[in-house]
């Protein structure tokens, strides 16, 4: 989707602000949410695919005016509504009022170790011969799914290079929707500054993009 | 209730309970506690890891064994995933990694203009900053500007190659080996080796900072 968390290029956001012996938190709300997040993730109920999305599909202004932990916080809690976990009711109540989806798993501390050790892996087995191949020219479909996608609106209709042909990875456009992994081949995909940004740009400046084989076409 | 970490309940002075997310995300965890749905030991065991184990010293033990072992780099260079699960970095959101060398020519640095795909198992948890709109909107048109804005100011002849997390690869950077560090052990090295220079957002230190 074209939505607010589709930041390349954009402008008026200000500079950089990097702060100096940064916390790992800034508030002890952002460490449960970080944890309730990766807990609830653990249940098995969606994927991360489907998890981004929740976060992308925030409304932009809230999307903008909110902390990262935030939009974490407003997800999950999409997600977890979504699949029947909780309740609005039960959310202004601050209580649990009625019993919900039973879960599949349910992570204990004793089991985090493992988890965080093993992640989750996106990598897939795919049969077919790649399409490209290292130092073809592609160009980027000029696409505007409504639902998730991870091309990025700023490399899209646009032709570069592919520098890496990768194995097959799970297809974020399916699988955050529920329709399957479909896993395609994986390209790193490499683009001059002024085929972005037009001859104004940054001329020593080359961006790459990971795009899925159904993203590109020959240019 | 269980275990020291779970803190939010008690009244640090440094919480701020004007601030609305504090009460959301506290009503959350109490409905999912009560529900059975989350463990807050499990919260805390999570938390704990990246707070105390899983940070950009582990990205900086695999720096330095590159720039002090050939063999090591060209392994890092082929098969980063695996030359860096042989220091025992693996896991979430450091399942498929690329390192990318700096050069004298190119400088490289990693953004995700999407959301915050960062590689959590050799640099911990992102910094706010490269969450941030400012940060993800202007990395991929306006490079040099935003790496002054961390007080980097590189040769304007300096090729910048910005890499764009867009799928589950997740990107190291190898920054360029001070000069004055030769004939330094790794650990010593390590120490040379800043959490931004891995991001492309600054340089190694020079021994004599250091």
């Amino acid at each position: 989707m074209n939505g607010p968390h589709d930041l390349g290029g954009q402008m008026g956001f200000g500079p950089v602000a990097p702060e100096t012996d940064e916390p790992f938190f800034h508030a002890d709300w952002e460490k449960r949410a970080l944890g309730i997040t990766l807990c609830a993730g653990a249940m098995g109920h969606w994927n991360i695919d489907e998890s981004r999305h929740a976060r992308e599909s925030l409304h932009p202004a809230v999307y903008y005016g909110s902390s990262y932990y935030e939009i974490w916080t407003r997800a999950v809690e999409t997600l977890l509504k979504r699949h029947g976990f909780v309740t609005d009711a039960e959310l202004a109540a601050g209580a649990a009022l009625e019993a919900g989806t039973p879960p599949r798993r349910v992570l204990k501390a004793a089991d985090v170790p493992a988890m965080l050790a093993r992640g989750g892996p996106c990598d897939r087995p795919v049969a077919a011969a790649p399409r490209f191949s290292a130092g073809q020219r592609v160009r980027t479909r000029n696409m505007h799914p409504t639902g998730h996608t991870r091309l990025p609106r700023y490399v899209r209709g646009k032709t570069g290079t592919v520098e890496a042909v990768h194995g097959g990875f799970v297809l974020p456009d399916t699988n955050a929707h529920g329709h399957g992994e479909n896993p395609e081949r994986l390209y790193t995909v490499v683009f001059t500054g002024p085929e972005l940004w037009g001859d104004a740009a940054d001329p020593t400046l080359t961006v790459s993009v990971d795009a899925w084989e159904s993203y590109l076409e020959p240019a | 209730m269980s275990g020291q970490g779970h803190d939010h309940h008690d009244h640090h002075h440094h919480d701020n309970h004007l601030d609305p997310m504090d009460a959301r995300v506290r009503a959350l965890e109490t409905i999912l506690t009560r529900k059975g749905l989350v463990d807050p030991a499990a919260i805390d065991a999570i938390v704990e890891t990246y707070e105390t184990k899983v940070g950009p010293r582990n990205g900086a033990a695999v720096v330095a064994k590159a720039w002090a072992d050939p063999a090591y780099a060209d392994w890092l260079k082929r098969d980063a995933t695996a030359a860096i699960a042989e220091l025992g970095f693996t896991g979430r959101q450091g399942e498929h990694m690329q390192a990318v060398f700096n050069t004298p020519d190119t400088h490289n640095l990693v953004v995700c203009t999407l959301c915050s795909c960062y590689p959590w198992s050799v640099l911990g948890l992102p910094p706010v900053w490269y969450k941030s709109p400012p940060y993800r909107s202007r990395a991929v048109i306006d490079p040099h500007g935003v790496l002054a804005e961390f007080g980097l100011v590189l040769d304007p002849q300096t090729k910048v190659r910005v890499w764009d997390s867009t799928a589950e690869l997740r990107y190291l950077v190898i920054p360029i080996r001070p000069a004055g560090s030769e004939g330094w052990n790794e650990e010593r090295l390590a120490g040379l080796v800043t959490r931004d220079s891995m991001i492309g957002t600054g340089l190694a230190t020079a021994p004599e900072a250091a």
